[in-house]
C-alpha cells in the first residue's frame, strides 16, 4: 500500500479523488457543496459528552423503562398491528444461523433451505386466501396494497383507482406515496358505493375494514368486475380463520399484513406483507416467486427463483416492481407460525378473538351511556369495535390508562368521540372484565 | 448458418414480415432472434382489433434468460393472433418463420414496407455485427 487512505472506511485515495474531480471538471471537493448555503455547510453539532459503555446502558435502560410494553399492562389496541400469542418455537427456529444470517439468494440453487421456507410461506398464503399464486412477500401490508393497485393499472392499462373510505388511513397514505408520482388518480368512495366509472383499474377494500367491520365483498366484487376492473382485497390474515377467503368473492389480488402471524409488535416493523393473485395475472406479480421443480437428471425435487426475468436487476425500469429488501426472515417466521397453528389452530385463534371481542362489546354496551359501533350498529365485525361513551375519547383513554389499562385508539376523525378497541386471544376474561369495570366507573349517573 | 427466407422483409429489431395478399402481412421474429433469446416460455401479444405502430413496442417475448420487447415492423390493425403460442410458445424456437408466427396485420398502407430491410440487407446487417 503506497498511498495513505484518508479514512479507514473509505477506500478512495487522494489521487483517485483528483482523477474523479478532473474528469467532471471540478477543482475542489468543496465546490460540489456550493449549492448549500454556507451557514448550513458545516453545522456545529451539539452532542453531549461521550459515555462509558456502562453509563450508556444505564441511560438506555432508563429511557426504555418509560415505555409500556404489551404484557406489562392489559392492552386493547389494534388498528393494523395486533398482539397475538407466538409459540417459542418460532423464535427458536428463526434465530438459527442458517435462517438468521443468510442473505438474499443470488445463487438460488445453493440456498435450497431458504428457498423451501419461502415456498412454504407462499403455499400457506395461498391456502389461507384461497388464491392461486403468492409471491415471496412484500415490505408490509400497506406497501403490498399499493403494489396491488399498480399491478391492476398495468393489467388494465387504466390509471384511476377507487379506495373505500373505510381503508386504514396509514394504508391510504402509503397508496398516495406509491401512486401519485406515477400519475395514478386515487378516488375515495363511500362504503356503499354503487357506481364505478369505466376507466377505473381497481377497487381497493380492506377485510375487515379499519373499524373492524366486515364489508359486503360479494356486491363490491360484482360492481368492479362489471366495468372490467380488478377487485383488490387487503386482509387481516387471522380473521381468515373464520371468515370466507376473498377468493370466494372473486378477488383478483389479495394482500395483507402478516404481523399477526408470529411477528412481535415492534414499533412498525420489520413486518412482512403477503401478496397473492389469480394465476392469470401471474406475470405482473411484483417481487420474487419461488417455484418447485425437478432436476432434469435424476428427477430430484428442487426449488428455484422463477420469473426472475421480470425483476429489476434484469428488466431495469420495466420491472414489475422496484421492491428491494427481502423480508425473507420475517416470512420464514410467519411460515413456521402458520405451520405450528395448522388449519385447525388458526380457526381456533380466530374463534377466540371473535368470541372474546363480542363478549367485551356486549358487556360494554350494557353500561349506561356507552355505545358499540354507533356508526354501523347492524354490520358484522370480527375482533375490533368502536366505543363511544358519556365522556370525550381523550378523557376515557386517559382514565383507562390511570386505571392500568391501555385501550382504545382515538378515531374521532371517523366516528365522533370514538375509540377503537381490539380483543385477541391473549386478553384473558379477567382483563376484559377489568376493562368493563374501568369503563363502568365513568358511566352516566 | 442463420436461416433468412428471401420472401420476407426484416427489421433491425429482428422481426420478419411476409406479405399475405395485397394489404395483409404476417409477422414474427427471426431465427437469429429466437436463438439469442433461448427457450421462449411466454409471448405477450396485442389483442385482435388493436392498432399497432411501425417500430413501436407491441408486446414482449419471455425466455428463461430475459424478457425482451417486441417491436411492430408495420403500422396497421391486428386481425389475427397465433393463439397456439399461449400453450406452446416453443413454436417460436422450433419454427420461427412458420408455426411460430405471431400476428396477422392489415396494413394501413403498403409504402411503409420500403422502410424495412430485404433479406440481403438483413443478412448484411447480421454480418456487420452492429446488432
Amino acid at each position: 500500500m503506497t498511498e495513505n487512505f484518508v479514512h479507514s472506511y473509505i477506500p478512495h485515495t487522494d489521487s483517485e479523488r483528483r482523477e474523479m474531480l478532473n474528469s467532471i471538471g471540478v477543482n475542489h471537493l468543496e465546490d460540489l457543496f456550493l449549492e448549500i448555503p454556507e451557514r448550513y455547510r458545516d453545522p456545529d453539532i451539539k452532542l453531549a459528552p461521550s459515555l462509558t459503555e456502562m453509563e450508556l446502558l444505564q441511560e438506555l435502560e432508563f429511557l426504555s423503562a418509560k415505555n409500556v410494553q404489551v404484557g406489562k399492562m392489559p392492552s386493547f389496541l389494534g388498528g393494523g398491528a395486533y398482539s397475538h400469542f407466538i409459540p417459542s418455537a418460532v423464535s427458536a427456529l428463526t434465530s438459527r444461523g442458517e435462517f438468521l444470517t443468510s442473505y438474499t439468494p443470488y445463487q438460488p440453487e445453493v440456498s435450497q433451505g431458504t428457498l423451501q421456507a419461502t415456498y412454504e410461506f407462499q403455499s400457506m398464503v395461498c391456502e389461507l386466501t384461497g388464491m392461486d399464486v403468492a409471491n415471496a412477500g412484500m415490505y408490509d401490508g400497506a406497501t403490498a396494497f399499493a403494489e396491488a393497485a399498480l399491478m391492476a393499472c398495468r393489467l388494465t392499462k387504466r390509471y384511476r383507482v377507487y379506495v373505500l373510505e373505510s381503508v386504514n388511513s396509514n394504508y391510504l397514505a402509503v397508496l398516495k406515496t406509491y401512486l401519485v408520482p406515477q400519475s395514478v388518480e386515487i378516488v375515495i368512495v363511500p362504503d356503499n358505493v354503487n357506481q364505478v366509472d369505466e376507466d377505473v383499474a381497481c377497487l381497493l377494500v380492506q377485510y375487515p375494514d379499519a373499524l373492524g367491520t366486515i364489508p359486503n365483498l360479494s356486491s363490491l366484487g360484482k360492481l368492479i368486475h362489471a366495468v372490467g376492473g380488478l377487485f383488490v382485497v387487503s386482509v387481516y390474515p387471522v380473521a381468515l380463520g373464520i371468515l370466507k377467503p376473498p377468493s370466494e368473492y372473486e378477488a383478483d389480488i389479495v394482500t395483507g399484513e402478516c404481523q399477526s402471524l408470529g411477528v412481535p409488535l415492534s414499533f412498525g416493523g420489520p413486518y412482512v406483507g403477503m401478496f397473492a393473485c389469480k394465476s392469470e395475472h401471474l406475470r405482473q406479480i411484483p417481487g420474487r416467486i419461488v417455484g418447485k421443480t425437478n432436476e432434469s437428471h435424476g428427477g430430484k425435487e428442487g426449488f428455484v427463483l422463477t420469473l426472475q426475468t421480470r425483476e429489476q436487476h434484469i428488466r431495469r425500469e420495466k420491472a414489475t416492481s422496484n421492491i428491494c429488501t427481502s423480508e425473507a426472515l420475517i416470512a420464514t417466521a410467519v411460515a413456521i407460525h402458520l405451520a405450528l397453528l395448522g388449519p385447525k389452530g388458526i380457526k381456533q385463534v380466530a374463534q377466540l378473538c371473535y368470541n372474546k371481542a363480542h363478549y367485551a362489546a356486549k358487556c360494554i354496551g350494557e353500561i349506561p351511556g356507552f355505545f358499540i359501533n354507533p356508526h354501523a350498529p347492524d354490520k358484522y365485525w370480527f375482533n375490533e369495535f368502536v366505543v363511544t361513551g358519556p365522556k370525550s375519547a381523550d378523557h376515557i383513554q386517559k382514565n383507562l390508562y390511570d386505571q392500568g389499562i391501555v385501550g382504545g385508539i382515538k378515531i374521532s376523525n371517523l366516528v365522533k368521540d370514538g375509540l377503537l378497541f381490539c380483543v385477541t386471544e391473549v386478553n384473558s376474561k379477567q382483563e376484559i372484565d377489568s376493562l368493563v369495570r374501568a369503563l363502568d366507573s365513568m358511566k352516566e349517573l | 448458418m442463420t436461416m433468412i427466407p428471401t420472401d420476407c422483409y426484416y427489421t433491425k429489431e429482428h422481426e420478419w414480415v411476409r406479405l399475405d395478399g395485397a394489404t395483409f402481412v404476417v409477422i414474427g421474429i427471426t431465427e437469429f432472434a429466437q436463438d439469442q433469446l433461448g427457450d421462449v416460455i411466454y409471448v405477450n401479444l396485442p389483442e385482435i382489433g388493436s392498432e399497432i405502430q411501425q417500430f413501436a413496442q407491441m408486446g414482449e417475448a419471455e425466455s428463461v434468460k430475459a424478457v425482451s420487447d417486441l417491436f411492430s415492423p408495420v403500422t396497421g390493425t391486428v386481425v389475427e393472433v397465433n393463439s397456439n403460442l399461449q400453450d406452446t410458445p416453443e413454436l417460436v424456437n422450433q419454427d420461427p418463420y412458420g408455426e411460430g408466427w405471431m400476428l396477422k396485420v392489415e396494413l394501413s398502407g403498403t409504402e411503409q414496407l420500403s422502410k424495412l430491410l430485404s433479406s440481403d440487407q438483413y443478412s448484411d446487417f447480421l454480418d456487420s455485427g452492429e446488432h
